[in-house]
């Protein structure tokens, strides 16, 4: 089982000594979309905030209430999480919606369908309520440039967990390692998952909230169906690097949509996303699980 | 490490201790060799008791140690006062052991000898799940009875528990793994049939249920598809049947009834996991039941199990148009929601298939409501999305548990309201 350490560790900072004058403050992990700085790279960057001038020119609609517990609401609120799970997520945090608890629709002809949506979300892995939050989920109009959502979205509750501890503590355990680590089947057929494995999955997740969120629309609803495999790769710089194959099933189809992303991580930075490809559709596929590349030699 | 806590486990069996409650395991990051050699201090300390699971050795290794209940104070002091950076890693190793204790019990490979031994908080293989069956048959004979209703494409059986007290009852039908990925739903399915031979004679509200109505469990609807989990694909959804001029197989067994069958909310295509099939009751999984729900005759509720979602819906799914009696089947919903979610706060929404979840055409509940079975439901089991297909089997017992409340809710009101 994993064990979360998150609430535990704002118990022991306030039990025992008082910190010695000069000692630093508890690392905060400051959210971070993506990086930006290698633009040949196919990095998915996340829209934010670019919304405001277009909605302005256009007239306006009537906005429609919608029932939260019918699925327009939840694919919008969908939408939202994986939104917060790029930004804010990590192999020791990531969010879920809980329950929609309203939500409006306005149709803005030339733009597209802008879903405003309440609803209440909660971090897995601390087991941590974030409070309520809002987003605004604008699917833009078929035919344009544009095909992924565009998405604003803030909570009540603090979406910077504090889960730097556990976090560092597996950078380095995967920094130092001389194998690099290798996993299939995360679950395995019976929902279960190593401990070791578990950050892995939670990563997994994490990263793929960048696919699922660029390709919803109103009739897509995704969920990380099982990591197939994952392979530590060698990095060039203080990331650590994953190719990933995962699965993700899409509800209103059913299918299994089989995707392979590289993945990166720091925990001072953010999860990136790199090289998304989606597999071609495999009807009947039996994946061969993943090889562990050379053992690395020993950093000078 | 395994090998201590079991040796632990012994202790504590042989002499009835709970040896360490309020223990907790302490990791510990050492930043530089300074720290370590305090670390080293520390472990000398004989009047801590601790007992380290990872020596201090180098900084970049983390360090274990198990901290008895009365120590905790005082390391967490030492460990403050000179800043080492820590956490708790087990945060009550009781529990824990406790925990793999029932593990490993569960993960005997016994065959179990009757369905008292047998493994409800596990996935089980087709074989298995026969096997049980023909068990908790020999076992009730007065109660339950095995009906074949038909084959499988690749002709393995299509078995069907009959629960009855008595002749010339009518029927109350329940489906699992119809999608033999769902794999919570049949682990359900065979909960459900333990818990209906448990019940009846003890539980008043069950055992009235069962005086008036029978009870037709069929607990592996599309067994070639839940073999093919087993050996080949975890994730198959449909029935095994090869389609003509396609190399992809399969068709989704719920979107095969004659009900909206061709419109929008299936797929054309055979290579889609909502392919229609050729055409409506094309699937043998599919007509068996057509077949059986026709000739039985007085069929008064009927409910359909899949899971992921948590939702519990009423037909339609092809249409917008509600059903003759949608108040009725909403407030049902409504109640049995309510109960399903008092036993562990699973929040589950309900409503329509088509407003609720989305546009299915040719689904079972709407051909069966459409035959006149007024009470007909389907049930998206646990979770939300976070495990989906793969849901922990520690989940199952617990969602067996609370889709039976919401169960007895429909099945007393269709008592009730028989017509």
């Amino acid at each position: 089982m994993h064990r979360c350490v998150c609430a535990a560790l704002a118990v022991l900072s306030l039990v025992g000594a008082s910190p010695t004058p000069g000692s630093a403050p508890p690392r905060s992990v400051p959210w971070k979309a993506s990086r930006l700085d290698k633009p040949n790279e196919h990095v998915i960057f996340l829209q934010y905030g670019e919304t405001e001038p277009a909605l302005k020119l256009k007239e306006t609609m009537p906005v429609e209430e919608l029932n939260p517990t019918h699925y327009p609401a939840r694919r919008a609120a969908a939408v939202a999480q994986h939104f917060l799970n790029a930004r804010h997520g990590s192999p020791y945090k990531w969010f879920h919606v809980e329950q929609v608890q309203s939500a409006t629709l306005e149709e803005i002809a030339g733009v597209g369908a802008k879903y405003h949506v309440v609803f209440s979300a909660k971090e897995g892995v601390c087991n941590q309520s974030v409070g309520l939050c809002t987003a605004d989920v604008l699917f833009p109009e078929a035919g344009g440039d544009q095909t992924a959502p565009q998405v604003q979205c803030s909570c009540e509750g603090p979406l910077a967990i504090n889960a730097s501890a556990q976090e560092e503590a597996f950078y380095r355990r995967l920094r130092g390692s001389n194998s690099p680590v290798t996993g299939n089947n995360i679950p395995d057929s019976f929902g279960f998952i190593a401990p070791d494995m578990k950050p892995l999955w939670i990563l997994a997740g994490v990263a793929s909230s960048f696919v699922m969120l660029k390709e919803s629309n109103e009739n897509t609803l995704y969920n990380l169906a099982q990591v197939a495999n994952v392979t530590q790769l060698e990095s060039e710089d203080k990331q650590l690097k994953f190719q990933y194959h995962v699965l993700l099933h899409e509800m209103v189809s059913q299918e299994i949509i089989h995707w392979k992303l590289l993945v990166t991580w720091a925990p001072a930075g953010g999860v990136s996303v790199l090289h998304p490809e989606r597999q071609p559709h495999c009807h009947d596929c039996v994946l061969p699980p993943a090889t562990a590349p050379k053992e690395r030699s020993d950093p000078e | 490490m395994r090998g201590l806590l079991v040796l632990s486990t012994v202790f504590v069996a042989v002499f009835g201790l709970k040896a360490f409650e309020g223990d907790k395991v302490l990791r510990i990051l050492a930043k530089n060799e300074d720290q370590i050699s305090l670390l080293q201090d520390l472990t000398e300390m004989d009047q801590l008791q601790l007992d380290i699971w990872k020596e201090p050795t180098h900084p970049t290794l983390p360090v274990d140690i198990h901290v008895p209940f009365e120590s905790l104070q005082s390391v967490k002091a030492f460990l403050e006062a000179n800043e080492i950076e820590h956490y708790i890693m087990i945060n009550d190793l009781q529990a824990l052991i406790d925990e793999e204790r029932h593990e490993m019990q569960s993960t005997r490979f016994i065959e179990p000898r009757n369905t008292d031994n047998f493994d409800y908080a596990q996935y089980h293989t087709l074989d298995e799940i026969n096997a049980f069956m023909d068990m908790l048959v020999a076992e009730n004979p007065n109660l339950v009875t095995k009906l074949r209703i038909g084959s499988s494409y690749e002709q393995r059986p299509l078995y069907v528990l009959k629960f009855s007290s008595g002749p010339n009852r009518p029927g109350f039908w329940i489906d699992t793994g119809i999608h033999s990925r769902e794999w919570v739903t049949q682990a359900a399915g065979i909960w459900f049939a333990k818990k209906i031979v448990i019940d009846y004679g003890r539980n008043q509200a069950f055992t009235a249920i069962l005086n008036k109505m029978d009870i037709l469990l069929e607990i592996v609807t599309n067994p070639d598809g839940y073999h093919y989990t087993h050996t080949t694909n975890r994730m198959w959804r449909k029935t095994r049947k090869p389609n003509p001029g396609s190399s992809c197989v399969g068709v989704d067994p719920n979107r095969n009834w004659d009900a909206g069958f061709g419109g929008p909310g299936a797929s054309s295509n055979p290579c889609m996991e909502t392919y229609r099939g050729p055409s409506a009751h094309s699937e043998s999984e599919v007509k068996s039941i057509v077949d059986y729900v026709k000739s039985h005759g007085n069929i008064k509720g009927f409910i359909s199990i899949h899971s992921y979602s948590q939702m519990l819906m009423y037909p339609y799914g092809y249409t917008k148009t509600p059903v003759p009696n949608q108040p009725e089947l909403h407030d049902l919903a409504r109640r049995a929601i309510a109960n399903l979610a008092s036993l562990y706060g699973t929040k589950y929404t309900y409503g329509s298939i088509i407003t609720t979840i989305y546009q299915a055409s040719g689904g079972t509940i709407d051909w069966t409501y459409d035959q006149g079975i007024k009470y007909s439901y389907t049930f998206e089991l646990r979770d939300t999305g976070r495990y989906g297909f793969l849901l922990p089997a520690n989940q199952i017992i617990p969602t067996a548990q609370e889709t039976w409340l919401g169960l007895m809710t429909i099945m007393q009101h269709t008592k009730d309201n028989l017509y």
